[in-house]
Formats: C-alpha cells, structure tokens, sequence
C-alpha cells in the first residue's frame, strides 16, 4: 500500500506503508546508526518523535527481544530505506514488519531517506504525518502539521511504580525519565542495587531511602517541559548524594541549578559522535541521541564547569558540579545502540559513590 | 598535540612491485601519505623499486630513488640523504619488513633515525605469530588455538592434537603465500613444508580451522594520545577459507545486529591500544554463526588492501591521516577532508552499502586452478556503491570487465540439480553465478547455507536477483517493473536480452518514463553535515545531489578499471597525470573509474569522482548529466579505447587521436594501406575469421606464425604456432571467449624487439628514448627485459626508428601518445605494431628520461605544440646511465598456472634498475625482482634444441661462476660435447631420483627450461617448471633471460650500488 511523507514545509514523500497504517503527526529526526535499529525503536527519547534512519538497510538481522531497551517501541513513526525481506541472524525471533505491526507503529519505506536527512539538515527539525490517505490538498494539513508539540512526554515514558533489581553492592537510585535498560543493567552488572523511581517522584522519597548514589536517566522531549521534576532534581543537588546524570538527566540538573538549555538545529543522532574530555584532552566516540543542548554561556562556573565537549561543532556534552560529587553527560555512555567507549563512566561513578561511601 | 618539529625529513618506503596479494593500493596509500607530508613541510625522500607508481613522481616526493628494496640500499640511501625519520607503514609487508631488519640490526639508532608511525616492538607483536598470541592472551581477546611450528614434525604433533582440518599461516609473508587449510596429514606435510621455507623466519602457524564462519574487518586508527576510531567495518560474503582479497567483500557489515558489531568494534580498540599502534590498523576476525564467540584471524599494523578499499567506501582518507598521526596530530586536530566541518575523530556513517568484488587472473592462466582458498589469487578489485546490496552487486560484476553483467553470464543451466548441488562446493569465483543457479532450480536457502554457508540474507539477496530475471522473461515489461529493475541496478542490456527488446528501446522507455539515474554523495556522515566533496555514486529512483553546473570546460577522463594482468597501475599513472594536465589547463576534471584500490579514486585527484562501472550505459548515465566538452580515452588503456565508439553516438568529442585514426590501427586492412603509403615495412601477415583461413594462411606465410585476437592488451590469446595443429587448438581458445573482432595471423620473425612511445602535435614527434627487449621477439614486451637507451642498435636503426614513427604518427593523425612495437633483424626494421594510446611502458619512460610525456600529450591534445612547449622534436638525446626494466611476476601464487613465456603477458608488475653502466643496472634490476644469487650454486637446464648453442656459452659462464650444472638427457649430451661438466638426471617419468627430487631438494637456485614454441605436447616440462616455482626456485624460460641473468651474476662484485636521485633527472 502507497503511503506518504508530508512535511511542514510542504515536501511530500512516496512510498510503501509498513507497520500500522494510521495516520501519525510528529516531529521527524533522522538517526545516522548502521546498526541498532531495535534499540532506537525502543528508546524512550524517540517518544513524540517519527524517526529516519539515514542507513538505507533496516532489519537485517530481524529481532531479538532481548535486545530491546524499554517494554515497548516508542517513536510515533519509522520511516526507512528499505527493509529486508528476510531477517537472518541466529538471535533473531521476529521480523521488523511484524514487530511494527505489532506494536501499531506506523511507517514508511521506499523514500529517499538521504533527500529527506538533507532537508531536515538544512532546514532543522520539523513536524511532518505519515498516512496512507492521499490529500488533494495540503492546505488543511500543514497548518495541522505546524501545530503540533511534543509536549510532556517524560509522563507517558516513565515507570509506573517503583522497581528494584536486587544486588549486594552500593545502592543506586535510578530516577526514571525514559531511561533505557542498559543504564541499569550497566550498574547492575558492576554490583549495585538499583531502584528505579517513577520520573514524578518527590526528592525527599528518594533521598529517605538512603542512597549511595543518585542516577538521572535520559528521556524524550524538551528539557523546559519538565518543571516539576526540575524543582525535584534542585533537591537532590542541594544533597551531598553523588549524582550522575545522563542526556535528558544532564540538562535538567543544568535547568535546576541556574544554567539554560536550547534547540539544536537538528540534533545529534547516531553512534559516531566524538566528544573531547576536557580535563584529559582524550576523545571518545559517543552514543548520541538529543535535540537539546546546554548553553554553556549561561553556566556559573561556581556551579558548574564543562567536562565534555563535542569535537564537530564545540557543543556542550559533559557538566562537572563544583564543590560536589555530581557529574552528568549529554551523551549515552550505555551505548546500546553504539560504541562502549564511554562505559568507564560508570566505574567512575561507582568510584565516588564509594570514596563518599567510606568518607 | 600539534606536530612534533624535530620531524624535518622523512624516507618514505614503497611496496616495490606489483605482485598479487600488493598491488596498487599502496601506490594510492603512498601517493596520499607523501601528499600529506608536504602539505606539512616535511622533506620527503621516496624509495620504491615500481617505477609505473604515482608516488615515484618527482611531483609527489622531494627525492626519488627507484632503487631496489633491500637493506643494503636503504642503509646506503639513509647515509646518502640523512632523513631524520622513516615511515614504513605506508609501504606494506616488504616496507615494513625492511623496517624490522633495518631496526633489528640497530642500524637506525646508530644512525639518528626513528621509525615513525608505528615502533618495532608494534611491528613484532602484531606480526609474530608467538608474541601476537600472548598479547592477545593478555587482554583476553581470542584467538584460534594455534601453534608456532618451524619443523613439519611439530605441526604433525600439533595437529593431531587439535585435530584436522587445521589452518596453516606463514608468518611474514605477503597475501597469505604459502598458507592453506589441510584436511589430512599428507596436506599438511605438503602445505606445512612449502610455508616454513616462504616464511622469512621460517615460521608457520598451525591452528584451529575456524572455517566457515563469518569474516569480519575492522578499520581502526589510534593517535599518539590514545585516541581511536573505527573507520568502517566489513563483512566478507565468503566465510573463513577465503583469503579477504579473493572474497566478496560488503562494506558495512550487512548481517551483525549491534550487540555483535560493538562487540568486535571494541576489540578491536582494545586491541590496537595494546599494540600501541600510531596510524591505521586492520583487524580480521571470524565470527562464529551462531553465538557471540569470535577469534582474532591478523592484525595488519600499517595500511593495506583493506584499509584502501575502506577508505574508498568511507570517503575517509586513511593513509592521509596516518601519515599526519605520524608527525605527531592527534585525531581532534585533523580536518575531515570531505565535510569540512567534521575531524578525523568522527566515525564515518554509511547511507550506502558497498560492495567488492576480486579481479581473478583465470582468464590469463587457463590451466590454472579456480579455488579460492586462503593463499589470495586476484591481481586487482572493483568496488561499487548503491543504496541497496543487489544494485551494488550488480554494478560490481559489469566492473569486473570479464564478460559478466549478470547472475547469467557463467552458465550452468545445463547442470541437474545434484550436479549444482555437487558444484556448491566448489570455492571459486565462479560461486555466486552457481547460487543464482541453485536457486533456479529451487534448492532452498537453506540447503545452499548448508554447503556454502554463506549467510541466508546473502542468499536471498541473490535470490531477488534471479526473481527479477524471471519476471523480465515472463512478464510484460511494465513502467513499474522497469523501474525495479533499475533500482536493483539491472543494465538496459540485461533487461533487452531478458525481454526480447533491443537495448535502445529499454532506454527509450527509460526515458520516456523518467527513469534516469541520479547520483548520490560519499560525504563520510550520512547527509548529517554538508559536504562539498564531489565523490558521487549512482542510484536508480532518487532524487539527483550531483551538480553539473560549471563555468569552466570540462572533460572526461575515462579509468582502466581493476588491476589485472596485462592492464596495470600504469594506465591509472596515465590517468591521474592527464588529469592533473587538464587542471592547470582550466579544465574541470571528471574521471569515471571503479578501482578503489588506485590514486585516480582518491577524492581530491579530479574535480569530481563518478565511482561507477565503466559500461557504455553507465558512461552514457555520467554523460546525460554533465554534458562534457570533451573526452580523453586514450590513457585509461583498453578499458577506455573500448569505449569510445559509445562516447562518439553520446555525442561526446573525442579529445585527441580521432577514433577513426585508432580504428585504422587495428584494422589490418587499413593499416596495411598505411604502411604501404609510408614505405615501412612488416612481418606478412592476413587477417581471418575461421581455423580454416588461419591454417590457410599459415601455410603460405610458412611456420613460425602468430596467432591473436585484434583488440586485445596484454597479448590476451597471442600464440606461436609451429604446426597446423598449433592453429586450431588456439583458434579453439580465442573463441571461446566472445569475439567479435578478427583474428590474425602474422609470419614470426625472430628479431630484436624495440618500443617506443612518443607524443605527436599532428607535425612534429617527440620520442623521449628508444626501448631495447633483451628477448628476443615472442615473448610478450610486458615480460620482456626493457632496456634504455637501447645498446645493441645501430645508429642506422634508430635513426629508421625515428623516421617511421614520424611517418607513422603523422599518417594516422596521431594527437597525443602513440606506442609502436618494432623488430630489428639485423639493420631492416620492421612494425609489428601499433596502439595510438599510452601503454605500459609511459610511466618508466618518463622517470628514466624525465620528460613527463603525459603531461605533453595532455597539452598537445589541448592544441600546443611540441616546439611552443620547449622541447625540440624528435629523438631526444640518450642519457647517460642505463634503466633495465624487469617483470616480476606471481606465479607462486596460482597454482596450476603455466609460468613459460610466450606472447601471452603473465608479469603483474616491474621494477627498475638505473644505473651509470648497464651491468649494475641490469643487478639492480634483478635484485629488485627479488633474484638473489647465488646461493647453493646448483643450476639445472634443460633447453630445446635450437637454443643449444646459445645454452652452452651460457653453461660455461655458470659453470665460471662455480655453478654446479644439472640436466636432463638431451642437453646434458650437448654441455659435455662442449666441455661444461654436468651431472646429467633422470627425467621426470623415470625412476627417482629424478629431476623432481633434485627440485624438491631445496638445494637448487635456478631452473633454465626453454620450452618448445607451439603447443607443448610433453607435461613434463609444465611439471618440473611448477614444482620449482612452489619450491621457490628461480625459473626462467627464455635463453635470453638467462643470459642477463649471467651477465648479471658476473658483475656483482659491485660493493656499493650508485643510488640515482629520479627527481632530479
């Protein structure tokens, strides 16, 4: 079945509808990952987004729900290249058509996925529809197109109820803004005890609970979004808890403590990203998948000083908190999908934990 | 951390001649890598013995010596040029080989010079088999249990314990020589022997068989500082068991979720961290199928074939940045050539999918056996790129300039279907064209993973291929099919044959219906940052990034193609030096080419880069867009001639020799008249069409006649024939292949052999030197000896030389380069051919005598004149020492494969000898070919009766030298008759011991066999030629070679070589 890509600025794209064939408004982004087209699927930052993915070839290797980083696929759309007729790899248990059945994601595939990536490269991220019906006129759409937001998302991505995954070690509090798996399985698997918070829960139940450490995960949408869990975060600053903040994470605990966040043109989304470590100089390839950035020009160094910058355009990509034990990245050192390269940061993390542990 | 300033001069060291498994792409890494360093200031002084290479031009290095690869001459060269640093990663195994002796005999630290770009201790732990081993132990990276044996008897203990079948790897060695898997004792006593005595250490690794899974490359590069990134990954289609240069090679991998591909992505930092490796770095593993463990195959601590191809399918220029990693940058600090706006610490993203396929030499050595194992047999590759795997496939195979545009082009329809079953399993090249075959007849996926185990996406990639063929057999050919067709990059020839319409109505049809190509940009980042590198590809149902518009003319720039015997490097020196030609002319340059192994596909050569295959639909494609002012086909040897016919119907002018004046050439009629008109004569000769009009023919000429095809490089298909029978079974070869031009027969003279190349304005000629064979006429100029000035002429002759080029350049309206072929007998000269083109010899030519002849003839086609560009027509002055070009040849590589000259070309590269005497020139050149005599003084001859006279002066002079002289009946009773002591033995099909063991022995450093012209009835000699071959036994097989040989050998009392400074000739 024919369906259709159609922009704000009015480009429309032809192609095939795969996965659900509703009709979906989104913001469109594309993500630059050769591979890992499950884990960007079940991502939670993508919700309130249709995602592009640049690499024309998706679902080679089918799907294998353990790779999964959420309970669910979370993007309002996938748009594609092309998608592979028969999955091979011996994990594989489903195909990606039937995966996005599924799950109702609507989609579609046969466009000039690179057209379209130059398009948002130049113009920035805008908002678009997938649909199958075939308008005569997009004089009722665009304006429709233009109105949409991505609103609070941070709400629906979030657990439901407080979760612990049991574990002898230190004791982490993970505050779950739309957090992927790997976050916790990465300080589960170095020993911790990780309970994982619901994003609206208070800092004071947090912090009564006694943790060695606070995690901030990364989520979906617009940081400004979150102004209660902002006031939050500003509690768990004014503790001495060790804190550790990821993407999402990272620009609310710059929100809570004075400093500003602002749009990318269009984002930064894949696995090839290099970020400089300020204090080594070292350069590592990052995760990457956010729209927003710290401004760096707003930040009190008497409160916080970069730690990382992106090596292509000098944004902001790390914060460290002065007088604190507080670090936090705008990148994905949980990888899954991309490079495992910043995974130290997690040792780091457990290393204060333990030095103010036995302080 | 910025450059590191006591780096002022660096001595940068080639890969010397092109043989299988080091080949042009270390030209292009070379070329890139010396580009960098001058960018940067430096100093540059190149080594290389290749004088057709790029990187061997005075316009690429500061000083260039063309000098034999071996310790001696680079320690002479430091102590002569007093570089401060060497660079010896960018010059393959042999440069970083000569590193490793130059360090291990502390001559570099006695002498103030550092390695840059990797350390020895790198060096010795990535490449010695025992040290690799317990590096990877510690850091727990995996790797095939294996063992380090250096006698057959540890291996067979070894082996047994492991169990078969068990892998054998050579250490040091180039391409996997002498490697194989053996399956049983007895192979591996034959496999295991031959690898200890190739090994430069006499080591092989035995190891566990990890044969049919996945192979897996990495591309990493490391800075000083610690930083890595991955450049790309591929997957080779082929599992384990085929050498990656043989293999079907997709760029990125196509069948690894992100859990397996960050698994090895990681490793492989690992490793090359461990390694402390500064620069590029290859990582090979295999992958098992079926679960996350792997093994670390090799790791390449310098550039390779791999690193080339990866740069290409990236757009990241890997040696560029090496090169700046080795002056002391880290990867924050170096520009990303093609964004702009990236650096090279960001990690290419692919929106393409790359694939590689090999250029085999099967078509040149037609007893020679296909499989592919895990000794590399292709002398080149091509690469193509699409959006989807079945169009770059597709691409890939009509790239390949073998006959082949589609799953079809090898027929095995005739097979049943246990037949394609049986044939699965065989490893050859010829192996997708049996899947697609297998699938036809409905063996499912399954049952050919079984037996191939490739992997089933692959299948079904090729499955959609077939699919397309049945629909365009049995449907109507549709808008909508039309296009599918052309998404999965089917050529309007293929769909005509396959629905019956002619090719100029498919394309009618395209265009009527707007299916067009568009091309695409390799920009290194999937479109996430503008890019302004025109590097483009070309994709079917997509909208168009490449933009045409230019103020300035341009012209077309046709490229040879993959690397294959017969068409080498030199037609890509051709290329990339006209191109720049047309640049300082104010031309916009555009080259079509589809080898990425080469300089003329790096980015930055033209002013855009059309990756694609050089057919005359995607030439036309090319054409539609950018509407060139002109085309130049006469430096991208046969591979751009052949298309210039196409180009003339596109409407594109051809710049230079007109084509009609290229076609009289090679009709024998036409050039017939010519050479009458000239008054110059040639051997008689007819042209015809059937083995009955050639035996005809052959009879009134009177035997020795030559046999070939017309339209043909290399000699492809040229035989002497002694005999009617000669005639039939070669006119039985020629057409087996596709023939659609005549066939020629040609009375044999048996003279010297002379060439020139010259450059023609229309009036006046300029010829930089005169080419003297050292064999005599029959054995193919390619294979010959080359040398210049030619000494054994008569000022008569070359003054007749002289003239008939004019003459002849002059009647065939020649504008740009013509090279002529001539035969002396005694003081009548005669042509025995023509090709107004560049050729083979251009590059050599030029660096001997300095005149850069590309660059005249680029400006002579532009309309300037010889005597307006400051040169004085005709022959120019010899010079004062003498440059000796010598073949080298790969026949210990292709098994099966007849080494014998003959017409036929066999030689994959050369080296040069310079010198200011003939004989040191002639040692030099030897030398560099890698003969290194002597050593045991035991010889064996065995020599046809017309060349007994000649093989007894020659025996004598052995015999002087203190050469023990073996041989066989015949030419033993001659060498007695005439004094030379000799030990005769027995012939092959006697008892032993017989010449075989004596072979076998290993105590033989020279086989003379001069077969008997024609068809060579007896086996015996093929046999005893093979077996020394594999024994690394040096064979020649003409009485002339021999006889440089030792000439050669009586001089080497020469203590210190003279080393000849190229750029400043």
């Amino acid at each position: 079945m024919k369906a259709f890509l159609i922009l704000e600025d009015g480009h429309v794209f032809t192609g095939t509808s795969i996965g659900s064939q509703r009709e979906v408004i989104s913001e469109i982004v594309f993500n630059t990952s050769m591979t890992g087209y499950l884990e960007v699927l079940t991502d939670p930052s993508y919700a309130g987004q249709a995602v592009t993915m640049t690499y024309p070839l998706i679902g080679n290797y089918g799907i294998c729900y353990e790779d999964m980083e959420s309970d669910r696929p979370w993007p309002d759309g996938y748009i594609v290249r092309e998608l592979s007729r028969i999955p091979s790899n011996f994990r594989s248990v489903d195909t990606i058509q039937n995966f996005l059945e599924k799950y109702d994601i609507p989609g579609i595939a046969g466009i000039d996925t690179r057209a379209l990536t130059k398009i948002l490269r130049e113009s920035g991220t805008m908002n678009g529809m997938i649909t199958t019906k075939e308008y005569t006129s997009l004089d009722e759409v665009i304006p429709r197109l233009k109105a949409y937001t991505t609103g609070k998302v941070v709400e629906k991505v979030t657990c439901r109820e407080r979760k612990v995954l049991e574990n002898d070690g230190l004791r982490v509090a993970l505050l779950d803004l739309g957090a992927k798996r790997n976050i916790a399985r990465s300080l589960h698997s170095r020993g911790c005890q990780v309970s994982i918070y619901p994003a609206g829960t208070k800092a004071e139940e947090i912090i009564a609970d006694r943790p060695d450490g606070i995690m901030l995960s990364n989520g979906p949408g617009d940081p400004k979004e979150c102004g209660p869990i902002i006031e939050e975060i500003r509690k768990l600053y004014d503790t001495d808890i060790p804190i550790f903040a990821i993407c999402l994470g990272h620009q609310l605990m710059a929100l809570a403590t004075g400093a500003d966040t602002y749009k990318l043109k269009y984002g930064h989304r894949g696995g090839n990203h290099p970020v400089r470590d300020l204090e080594t100089g070292k350069v590592y390839i990052s995760s990457q998948n956010h729209g927003y950035a710290v401004d760096t020009d707003s930040l009190d160094p008497a409160v916080a000083v970069p730690a990382f910058e992106n090596v292509n355009d000098r944004t902001n990509e790390g914060l460290r908190y002065t007088g604190k034990d507080i670090f936090t990245v705008q990148f994905h050192p949980e990888a899954c999908p991309g490079p495992q390269d910043s995974s130290y940061l997690f040792d780091r993390f457990i290393h204060t934990m333990e030095v103010k542990k036995h302080a | 951390m910025p450059k590191n300033p006591s780096i002022k001069k660096v001595l940068v060291i080639g890969s010397g001649p092109i043989v299988i498994g080091q080949a042009a792409e270390f030209d292009y890494a070379g070329t890139q890598a010396c580009r960098s360093l001058k960018e940067e200031g430096i100093e540059v002084v190149l080594l290389n013995s290749n004088p057709a290479t790029i990187m061997t031009d005075k316009d690429i290095a500061d000083h260039v010596y063309i000098e034999p690869l071996t310790v001696e001459v680079v320690e002479q060269l430091i102590i002569k040029e007093q570089p401060d640093s060497v660079l010896p990663t960018l010059g393959g195994q042999a440069g970083l080989n000569l590193a490793m002796e130059l360090e291990e005999r502390g001559f570099l630290k006695e002498h103030n010079v550092r390695l840059i770009g990797t350390t020895s201790e790198t060096i010795k732990k990535a490449e010695d088999r025992l040290e690799f081993k317990s590096t990877m132990e510690k850091i727990g990276e995996p790797v095939a249990a294996s063992l380090v044996v250096e006698s057959v008897e540890d291996g067979i203990t070894f082996a047994n314990k492991i169990g078969y079948p068990v892998v054998l790897r050579p250490a040091y060695t180039l391409g996997g020589s002498g490697g194989g898997i053996a399956h049983n004792q007895e192979e591996l006593e034959e496999i295991l022997a031959n690898g200890l005595r190739l090994s430069r250490v006499g080591q092989v690794l035995v190891e566990r068989c990890i044969a049919g899974w996945k192979e897996i490359e990495y591309e990493v590069m490391r800075d000083s500082a610690g930083n890595c990134i991955t450049v790309c990954n591929m997957e080779n289609i082929d599992p384990v068991g085929v050498h990656t240069g043989d293999s079907i090679v997709v760029a990125p991998s196509q069948t690894l979720g992100d859990k397996e591909y960050q698994m090895l992505r990681t490793s492989a930092l690992n490793i090359i961290s461990e390694l402390n490796i500064t620069g590029g770095c290859n990582v090979q593993y295999a992958l098992h199928p079926e679960s996350f463990e792997y093994c670390v195959i090799e790791v390449n601590p310098r550039v390779s074939r791999s690193s080339a191809l990866a740069s290409k399918a990236t757009g990241y220029p890997i040696a560029k940045v090496a090169a700046k990693i080795a002056l002391g940058y880290t990867l924050d600090e170096i520009p990303n050539a093609i964004t702009g706006q990236t650096m090279a610490s960001f990690e290419p993203m692919l929106d393409y999918c790359v694939v590689k396929l090999p250029r085999l030499p099967f078509d040149k050595f037609i007893s020679a056996k296909r499989t592919l194992t895990t000794q590399m047999k292709a002398t080149g590759e091509v690469m193509a790129i699409c959006d989807n795997f079945e169009g770059a496939l597709m691409k890939a195979i009509r790239s390949l300039e073998q006959h082949v545009d589609s799953l079809m082009s090898y027929d095995f329809t005739a097979l049943s279907r246990e037949e394609v079953l049986k044939q699965l399993e065989v490893v050859d090249d010829r192996r997708i064209w049996v899947i697609a075959e297998a699938i036809r007849k409905g063996i499912p996926y399954e049952k050919i993973h079984e037996i191939t185990k490739i992997d089933l996406w692959f299948i079904d990639k090729i499955a959609i291929l077939v699919e397309m063929e049945q629909k365009l057999k049995s449907q109507e050919l549709t808008v909508e099919l039309l296009k599918e067709a052309k998404r999965i990059e089917f050529p309007d020839n293929v769909i005509a044959r396959l629905t019956g319409k002619t090719e100029e109505e498919v394309r009618d049809m395209r265009y009527a219906n707007g299916i067009t190509a568009a091309y695409k940009m390799v920009d290194t980042c999937a479109a996430e940052f503008a890019a302004t590198t025109p590097y483009y590809y070309s994709v079917f149902g997509s909208e168009n990034e490449a933009d045409a518009a230019s103020s300035r003319k341009k012209v077309l720039v046709l490229g040879s193609g993959p690397i294959r015997i017969g068409q080498g490097i030199e037609f890509d020196f051709c290329s990339v030096h006209c191109t720049w030609a047309f640049s300082r002319e104010g031309y916009e340059t555009i080259i079509i080419n589809n080898n990425p192994e080469t300089v003329s596909t790096d980015f930055d050569i033209a002013d855009k880069l059309y990756f694609e295959p050089l057919t005359p639909e995607d030439v036309e494609n090319v054409v539609r867009l950018e509407k060139p002012d002109g085309a130049v086909v006469q430096f991208g040897g046969q591979t751009a001639i052949k298309l210039t016919e196409a180009l003339m119907k596109m409407g594109v002018p051809i710049l230079g020799t007109s084509a009609e004046n290229v076609d009289a050439a090679e009709d024998r009629e036409l050039f017939d008249e010519i050479l009458e008109k000239c008054g110059i004569p040639r051997p008689k000769g007819h042209t015809v069409f059937t083995a009955e009009e050639a035996k005809k023919a052959a009879n009134e000429l009177g035997y020795p006649v030559l046999v070939r095809p017309s339209y043909v490089l290399g000699g492809q298909g040229m035989q002497i024939a002694i005999g009617d029978k000669d005639v039939e079974e070669f006119i039985g070869i020629i057409n087996r292949i596709t023939q659609e031009h005549p066939i020629l027969v040609d009375k044999y003279l048996q003279g010297k052999e002379i060439e020139v190349d010259a450059v023609c304005d229309g009036e006046d000629i300029l010829i930089p030197g005169i080419m003297e064979h050292i064999e005599r006429a029959g054995i193919h100029s390619g294979d010959s000896i080359s040398v210049y000035p030619a000494k054994s002429i008569s000022g008569k002759v070359k003054a007749t030389i002289e003239e008939y080029t004019r003459r002849l350049a002059r009647s065939l309206h020649v504008i740009g380069l013509i090279n002529i072929q001539f035969i002396a007998v005694g003081d009548e000269v005669y042509v025995i051919e023509v090709n107004p083109r560049s050729s083979r010899t251009v590059p050599y030519i030029s660096k001997v005598t300095g005149i850069p002849i590309v660059p005249l003839a680029t400006q002579v086609i532009l309309g300037h004149k010889i005597r307006e560009l400051g040169y004085t027509p005709g022959l120019q002055p010899e010079a004062d020492y003498f440059a000796v070009k010598m073949p080298v040849f790969s026949f210990e590589k292709i098994r099966g494969a007849d080494i014998s000259l003959g017409p036929e070309m066999k030689s994959t590269g050369e080296c040069l000898g310079i010198a200011k005497t003939f004989n040191e020139a002639l040692y030099k050149a030897f030398l560099g070919a890698g003969i290194r005599l002597p050593k045991y003084k035991n010889m064996i001859m065995t020599v046809r009766d017309e060349d007994k006279a000649e093989a007894v002066e020659i025996a004598k002079r052995f015999e002087a030298l203190g050469y023990q002289i073996y041989a066989t009946k015949g030419t033993a009773r001659a060498l007695m008759e005439a004094d030379v002591s000799v030990r005769l033995t027995r012939k092959l099909e006697q008892e032993s011991p017989n010449i075989l063991d004596l072979i076998l022995g290993h105590r033989i450093d020279l086989v003379i066999d001069t077969p008997s012209q024609g068809v060579e009835h007896s086996h015996d000699g093929f046999v005893i030629r093979r077996n020394a071959i594999e024994t690394g036994v040096n064979v020649l097989t003409a009485i002339d070679t021999a006889n440089a040989l030792v000439t050669s050998l009586e001089n080497t009392d020469v203590k210190a070589l003279t080393l000849i400074d190229i750029a400043k000739i």
